[in-house]
């Protein structure tokens, strides 16, 4: 046995710790997002719904309306911060209840007759191979849209592919000898799940919120483009960029700075991403 | 083999009917049917009654189930609420146009992603490989509804090559098709590229660690050759099945292609029939897109059995 | 006679690390030198360095090697790519990986000869299934057209052997071939590769650890330790007069050594009578899938027994029943005089379960890598014997103390230690509960020779301090020679032989024991030469 492996142990796992320049950066950005979700309505300039500049819609950016003015003539820059919480908001709150809700199942799962997890199983595999912009305009034209509904319905949208990915990766980890060690010790339950198996999913579920989140941003987007997600007088980004679609022949800030914002959200989520489960590789 | 494919398929009809219930579950779950939606406020209740007899929607909600459910196995879908056509009829008009635009971006899409995933697995690490892993990166993080915007921005506003809608009914020969159909396809094969093109780096990348690689290395192929003929046909099942759950990303990208060029396939009419409640009509849109889905998994799967001499053995 | 193959100077990288350091070595025309060392030797990655390849990660910094005159490492690609599988072939360590799953393994050993476009195929098929007959493989002419999981592991081992023959090449790279093999088997494939080298006089490069197995096939023995030569010399001269002290340490920690065991005490600790068990339904006290059959033995206190056996053999089966992780379906047990529930684990009591306990064959998984040493150790301090606070953590040092491991390991994680190491955490954990019969399942045969060694005598040495009872399960003759004086050996699940180990190496009644006796590698030259032949079905069949 040698000790040298004791002595560069620490440096190996600091560098393993440590986050690619690009993820860093994503990090930052996606932080800045969160903070616009929380506060962006206290911070906007304007009210996101007053037509300050009605006389001139589809403005240009200027020191007054630093993004430009919308085809109504409403500031575009507080319109995008008040559009935060949801953008922001809605795929943290629902990829978020989605992964709870899909880990505790799935762990129960584990523990529950052989024929109900199978049974389960199969139902989640179901939900989670159809196609969920179809599944999601079915429940917006059976419910109609609010945003109750659109957490609900995106929330069980994303439950089966949860419940498959955590149960997949405790089940890999409670085959482990550690496991298998403790539960002979005599463990219950309660202390395998916590101690034993879910520090060590914890990547799993970091990396599976982070994916979640990006498809989530990308539906609840793509639904308020279509007109179906978040109704007016509110707007998401999705929203602002559909809204604005008149602006596009000439390129106007009102519909090129809301599909901005909207792109590095979700590029930052998958740098952070890509720094997580390489982590998990190390 | 037989018996595992016969149980694939009995689990795949099965499905099938699971998700028809879910969707006439949800899709009627709002209170008020659509006898009334249509009368709005100029509903009497005689009228009503009669709108009902005509759109078959007397009776209990099981009752209405099983008519319903008996309909779609004979492929009977009711009136739509909207045109008070056949539902059969209006989706016949709409099926093929969408079948050939997915056909065609796949056929885009999928010899592109095999080529820039091979490529990239080949050498990781490489300039080439940083490349296509950050473009596919931007892509799959882009919302298909941008990609498709600024498609038409660049080409169409911009640079004017390509008609901003695509008035598929209008074109005449096979250069005015080509002209119509160029950018729909462009933006929806640019949709799936990233992904699929990730994911097949990312399953090959795991087959080229394997030793029997490295036997056909030592054994004097090229690296090349070692991934095309070794690597490759043993990933195929995987590869396979992955692909037919980016098929997931395809039908989205449909839907928002469709709505951005005004093209007249089938999401837009699924989309039409959400915003005008049109029932009927939604409801066999989805049912099948989700038939459709489903099929493609399980001929993937089947495929992965075939490709596997163990499971074939069975 | 010319040096046909000539290493000098030769280093390799990986990412920063130099693995290889000025190595230099050379062969002559038919001669078979042997690359002997623990693991991170670096012995494989010179042996590949011979066909121009580095494995992924790793670079040929400089140095040459020359094959007949000729320089490898500067070779374009494309001669390259001509010299593998043509003047230089390669049987891996596991042909289960090295074949390609998804072919028929025919097909494979004769991919060569299309790569080169040496002869057609009907004539490498022809020559191949020549050279299956002549690797002694049952039904040469059709054992071909089957998939890698429908042969067993030593007759694959002999189908790489003539995939690499398939071109006749001139150098032959043997890369631990039978290390995945149990004994028995490993005889069988021994003999068929040194028949095949000395038949075609090919040029041999032999990789491996043990020291047995080269003592059998090699001219010439190259001993390396951290990428760097130790000792080069004739297999004898190595043998008999080993220079360096390294190599002195390799052969006494390779040759058998019987360690000084405590007296006989007559107080059984564990006794076990006809136990059967197996996985799946059982009906009518069989279950469907039976892996033991009617198993008793008895552990006298402070002393072990030793369960030997090849693998699929049931020997680590009977250490899950015990240990209470697998029910059985027949059999009963008695511990310290009292009952122990083998049919139904879940109803031990606590202080049952405290009393047994098992070590792991593989540390890595059976340390949870989310948490510290001291929480591994502590908690069973604290689920048995309520410890808490200072107390817990003065035990904990204690028990790393016993397993002489520095304290100041305990706020490690186990991902932070070398093998040897985790083994010796793996260890403690089971000595926190104060076990009776602590269950050793295959604790060494991962680690390295020299620290399995060491274990061996840790594990004495903590027997004698303690007071504890062995089941000690492994499938080297050596190590259960080593420290048990009872030894059972079980073959297919039954148990066919009871006895003292001097009775067990001298004089064993069951031909299966007589076998495994005959087929463990010797430190002399000639010895395998004089193993007679398996009396069994050719090395194993299919699992």
């Amino acid at each position: 046995m040698t000790d040298t492996k004791i002595e560069t142990a620490p440096t190996l796992r600091r560098a393993r710790n440590r986050w690619p320049v690009l993820s860093l950066a994503g990090a930052a950005v996606f932080g800045a997002w969160v903070f616009l979700a929380l506060f962006g309505d206290l911070l906007a300039p304007y009210d996101p719904g007053e037509f300050v500049d009605s006389w001139d819609s589809l403005g240009p950016m200027s020191a007054t309306y630093p993004l430009g003015t919308d085809y109504l003539g409403r500031d575009v820059l507080s319109r995008i911060m008040s559009g935060a919480k949801y953008t922001v908001g809605l795929p943290m709150l629902t990829a978020a209840l989605a992964l709870i809700l899909g880990a505790v199942l799935g762990i129960l799962a584990t523990l529950v007759r052989p024929a109900v997890d199978t049974a389960l199983s199969w139902f989640m595999d179901t939900m989670n191979s159809l196609p969920s912009t179809i599944f999601a305009l079915v429940a917006v034209a059976g419910f109609g849209s609010s945003l109750p509904v659109l957490i609900v319905v995106i929330t069980v949208l994303y439950v089966p592919s949860a419940y498959r990915n955590i149960r997949s990766a405790a089940i890999n980890i409670s085959r482990m000898d550690y496991v298998e060690a403790a539960r002979v010790r005599g463990e219950g339950t309660a202390h395998l799940i916590r101690r034993e198996i879910l520090p060590n999913i914890v990547p799993n579920m970091l990396t599976h919120f982070g994916i979640t989140f990006i498809y989530i941003a990308l539906l609840l987007s793509g639904l308020s483009f279509l007109g179906l997600g978040i109704q007016p007088p509110e707007a998401d980004w999705g929203a602002l960029v559909a809204e604005n679609m008149v602006g596009l022949s000439y390129a106007a800030s009102a519909v090129l700075a809301p599909a901005i914002c909207l792109l590095s959200l979700t590029i930052a989520m998958t740098l952070m991403v890509d720094a997580i489960s390489h982590g998990k590789d190390g | 083999m037989g018996a595992l494919i016969a149980k694939r398929i009995g689990l795949g009809l099965l499905t099938l009917w699971l998700v028809a219930t879910l969707v006439f579950m949800v899709s009627g779950a709002l209170p008020g049917d659509a006898a009334e939606s249509i009368l709005g406020q100029d509903a009497t209740p005689e009228t009503l009654a009669a709108l009902r007899a005509q759109l078959g929607l007397e009776g209990g909600e099981l009752a209405r189930y099983f008519a319903w459910l008996g309909g779609v196995v004979t492929g009977d879908f009711g009136f739509s609420l909207a045109s008070g056509r056949p539902v059969a009829d209006v989706i016949a008009t709409r099926l093929p146009n969408s079948l050939l635009l997915a056909g065609l971006a796949a056929l885009v899409a999928i010899p592109v992603s095999l080529v820039l995933g091979i490529a990239s697995a080949m050498k990781p690490g490489s300039l080439f490989d940083r490349l296509t892993t950050l473009l596919s990166v931007v892509a799959l993080s882009t919302p298909s509804f941008l990609i498709a915007t600024l498609i038409v921005l660049v080409l169409s506003v911009w640079a004017g090559w390509f008609p901003a809608l695509a008035n598929v009914e209008g074109a005449s020969g096979i250069a005015g098709h080509f002209r119509v159909m160029t950018l729909p396809v462009l933006a929806l094969s640019l949709s799936v590229i990233g992904q699929m093109a990730r994911m097949i780096r990312a399953i090959l990348l795991g087959a080229l660690r394997e030793p029997y690689v490295e036997t056909a290395i030592l054994n004097g192929a090229s690296r090349l050759h070692a991934t095309v003929f070794h690597a490759l046909p043993n990933v195929a099942g995987p590869i396979v099945n992955a692909s037919a759950l980016s098929l997931n990303a395809l039908i989205s990208g449909v839907v928002f292609v469709e709505v951005i060029f005004a093209y007249p396939g089938l999401t837009k009419l699924m989309v039409d029939s959400v915003a005008a409640r049109d029932l009927p009509l939604m409801q066999a849109c989805a049912l099948i897109f989700c038939a459709g889905f489903l099929i493609l998994v399980l001929i993937a799967d089947l495929i992965a059995i075939l490709a596997n001499p163990r499971l074939r053995a069975r | 006679m010319d040096d046909f193959i000539e290493v000098r100077d030769l280093c390799i990288d990986a990412g920063k690390t130099r693995i290889v350091n000025n190595v230099s070595f050379t062969a002559k025309k038919g001669e078979v030198v042997a690359l002997i060392g623990e693991s991170g030797s670096g012995k494989s990655t010179i042996a590949l360095s011979l066909m121009g390849y580095a494995r992924p990660g790793c670079r040929i910094a400089s140095g040459s090697v020359r094959i007949g005159g000729r320089e490898i490492l500067s070779l374009p690609p494309r001669a390259l790519r001509d010299l593998r599988g043509r003047t230089v072939a390669y049987v891996a360590q596991s042909a289960a990986a090295a074949f390609n799953p998804a072919k028929r393994i025919m097909n494979q050993i004769v991919s060569p000869t299309a790569l080169h476009s040496t002869m057609p195929r009907e004539q490498a098929v022809t020559k191949g299934k020549a050279l299956l007959e002549e690797l002694a493989l049952p039904d040469p002419q059709t054992i071909g057209d089957r998939y890698v999981h429908q042969v067993s592991g030593g007759q694959l081992q002999r189908m790489m052997a003539a995939m690499a023959m398939i071109n006749t090449p001139e150098v032959l790279i043997f890369d631990e071939p039978t290390t995945a093999l149990d004994v028995t088997t490993q005889v069988d494939v021994l003999r068929a590769f040194k028949a095949l080298v000395r038949e075609k006089g090919v040029t041999a490069i032999y990789v491996s650890h043990d020291l047995g197995v080269v003592a059998q096939m090699a001219d010439r023995i190259i001993v390396l330790r951290g990428g760097e030569v130790m000792e080069n010399a004739p297999v004898d001269d190595l043998l008999d007069r080993p220079q360096h002290p390294f190599t002195q340490g390799l052969i006494s920690a390779s040759a058998s050594k019987r360690l000084e065991l405590p007296p006989v005490a007559d107080d059984i600790v564990l006794e076990c009578r006809g136990v059967t068990a197996g996985y799946g339904a059982v009906r009518d006290g069989m279950p469907k899938h039976p892996v033991l059959h009617d198993i008793g033995f008895r552990i006298p206190r402070g002393q072990t027994l030793g369960l030997i056996g090849e693998s699929g053999s049931g020997k680590s089966t009977l250490g899950r029943v015990i240990a209470g992780m697998l029910p059985s379906a027949k059999g009963w047990a008695k511990l310290n005089g009292k009952e122990l529930d083998l049919a139904d684990p879940a109803r031990r009591s606590r202080a049952d379960r405290r009393a047994v306990q098992i070590v792991f064959q593989m540390a890595d998984t059976a340390l949870n890598p989310a948490q510290t040493n001291a929480e591994i150790l502590g908690r069973p301090l604290t689920f048995y014997h309520g410890m808490k606070g200072g107390e817990r953590d003065r035990r904990v040092a204690e028990l790393l103390d016993m397993v002489r491991l520095p304290a100041s390991l305990a706020h490690r994680s186990p991902r932070e230690l070398s093998g040897g190491q985790k083994q010796r955490i793996n260890l403690a954990r089971a000595l926190a509960a104060k076990p009776s019969v602590v269950i050793c399942d295959e604790v060494t045969s991962a680690l390295d020779t020299v620290v399995a060694t060491a274990v061996i005598e840790l594990l004495v040495e903590l027997q004698r301090e303690l007071g504890l009872s062995y089941l000690f399960i492994s499938h080297d003759l050596g190590k259960v020679e080593a420290m048990c004086r009872e030894v059972m050996v079980l073959y297919q699940g039954r148990e066919v032989e009871l006895a003292h180990r001097d009775v067990l190496t001298h004089a064993p009644t069951h031909p299966y024991t007589q076998e495994l006796v005959r087929a463990v590698p010797q430190l002399r030259r000639g010895w395998l030469e004089e193993v007679p032949a398996s009396t069994r079905r050719s090395a194993g069949a299919t699992h």
